[in-house]
């Protein structure tokens, strides 16, 4: 954040993290009414959450929240301790340290990385490590398959992901998240300047490409394997009661909205609007990029909420005889593209 | 319509879609209430005139939520110099709608047309024990029972 260039580092510092701290549940709790809640409710002729709070139960989900805090800690006999207590901190932590890179205006970003696509593709992979942890650590063979099935999952699906950015790299020419949303500001499709040129219009493929690996990263339907309720209980967050399962939902949602972001930064244009600048751009900036994530975890809610599970071996088929091979075509055809522009 | 590779995906998408946009079918019921079909099973009315002590829907209940009590009374002769006739006076019943599973065949089953059902279905308690409805209770449902359905063309009507 430029604002703070003057502040003393650890006042910086503090301010980030604070800012991170509250992002991260804030967003959690807005996904979670508007679209596990409410979208869901309508989609299935229901109305979701009614009482709670008074208008329309907005207070549902900050009360669920406090009745996981208040519940027992359980951790069984068999699970490895430390392990199983530290397993959903490593899953957190991975969403928090993904906030860090996402702007929401040219002077509103924690932290902007000149690698910040690299960054945020690898932290957001730190997490199959919490989830492998939490399976073995659980003692319980629902658990393990879970956490093995996300493991699976998680590493097949990376590659589509980071393939269907590449060509948004390529493009942009640069991996800053910043240097990606100016230009997709400036750019132009083909020689025309009328918008810029927000990726979905030259990169639509990688954009598909991207929201169905997301889904998959997310471990949402129609990819939640690792969760399979019919078939392994709660996958690894089986034996995780109160705060630990909270935190489990947490990162799960907030690493929703966190991709969201990605993907409005990458290929909508992120806070960006044609031809706003300076300081009116940080203040339209996050209502912009609020928009846009709406927009995409809409996508990725409407598709969780539309489809039933595939089965292991189609998960597996997708992704590798798929997903891989169109990410790496398009990666071929934007450098054509790009060394004939 | 030839078939496309994933049309039914996009079928699907439609579906959710289109029933997001339209308005939920649930009915915020303390607020706003549905009224139910006219004889839909809501409680079961007891009219205690025409019940005779016969037992026939307390032992045909599969719950056995009915208790009947009576006794025999000695009613005055139908003609004059005749013996007084022997009936069975109500003293007791009972239906324990914490356990009445709403199958109805003690209304089926009542041969003198004492048991009714009311589409009346607001009789929630705070204590299970208050479900227990005694013939008092189970006789104000009679208010609300309908009029039976008319008579097919032809029927022969019943006797009084």
């Amino acid at each position: 954040m430029v604002i703070l260039a003057d502040l003393p580092y650890w006042a910086a510092t503090a301010i980030k993290t604070g800012v991170i701290l509250g992002v991260v549940p804030v967003s959690a709790l807005v996904l979670g009414y508007v679209f596990l809640m409410k979208t869901m409710a309508h989609m299935q002729s229901r109305l979701g959450p009614m009482e709670p709070g008074g208008f329309h139960g907005w207070y549902q989900l900050i009360g669920d929240g406090i009745k996981f805090i208040q519940k027992e800690d359980i951790i069984p006999t068999q699970a490895d301790r430390a392990i199983f207590a530290m397993a959903p901190a490593v899953v957190l932590v991975s969403t928090f340290l993904l906030f860090v890179v996402i702007p929401a205006g040219p002077d509103l970003v924690v932290e902007d990385l000149d690698a910040g696509i690299f960054y945020a593709l690898a932290v957001s992979s730190l997490s199959v490590l919490g989830i492998l942890m939490a399976g073995w650590a659980s003692a319980n063979k629902y658990s393990l398959i879970g956490a093995l099935r996300a493991a699976g999952q998680l590493i097949a699906y990376e590659l589509p992901l980071v393939l269907a950015v590449v060509g948004v790299v390529m493009e942009a020419g640069t991996m800053s998240l910043q240097g990606i949303v100016r230009f997709q500001q400036h750019g132009g499709v083909f020689g025309w300047h009328g918008i810029g040129d927000p990726f979905i219009l030259t990169q639509l493929p990688g954009f598909l490409i991207f929201l169905v690996a997301a889904q998959a990263e997310l471990t949402q339907a129609p990819f939640d394997m690792p969760l399979a309720e019919s078939e392994l209980v709660a996958g690894y967050t089986t034996e995780y009661t109160g705060f630990r399962f909270l935190f489990f939902y947490m990162a799960e949602t907030a690493t929703a909205f966190a991709l969201a972001a990605i993907a409005a930064t990458l290929f909508l244009g992120g806070w960006a609007v044609p031809w706003v600048h300076g300081t009116v751009a940080n203040v339209l900036g996050p209502v912009v990029l609020g928009a846009k994530v709406m927009t995409v975890a809409f996508l990725i809610y409407w598709i969780r909420f539309t489809y039933p599970r595939l089965r292991e071996d189609q998960l597996q088929a997708v992704a590798w005889k798929f997903l891989i091979p169109l990410s790496l075509l398009n990666i071929l055809v934007t450098a054509v593209f790009k060394v004939a522009y | 319509m030839p078939d496309i590779p994933g049309q039914g995906l996009i079928k699907g998408l439609g579906v959710t879609l289109r029933t997001m946009l339209k308005p939920a079918v649930t009915t915020q019921y303390p607020k706003e209430k549905e009224a139910p079909a006219i004889r839909s099973r809501g409680v079961i009315a007891l009219h205690e005139g025409n019940c005779t002590v016969c037992m026939l829907c307390a032992r045909s209940c599969p719950d056995w939520c009915i208790y009947i009590e009576g006794h025999k009374e000695k009613a005055p002769p139908r003609r004059a110099g005749g013996r007084p006739r022997q009936v069975n006076a109500l003293d007791r019943f009972d239906i324990d709608y914490a356990l009445c599973m709403y199958c109805g065949i003690c209304v089926d089953v009542c041969p003198f047309d004492a048991l009714f059902w009311s589409p009346e279905y607001e009789y929630s308690e705070w204590k299970i024990a208050d479900l227990l409805h005694d013939k008092d209770r189970l006789g104000e449902w009679m208010d609300t029972v309908p009029e039976p359905p008319p008579l097919e063309v032809g029927a022969q009507a019943a006797k009084k």
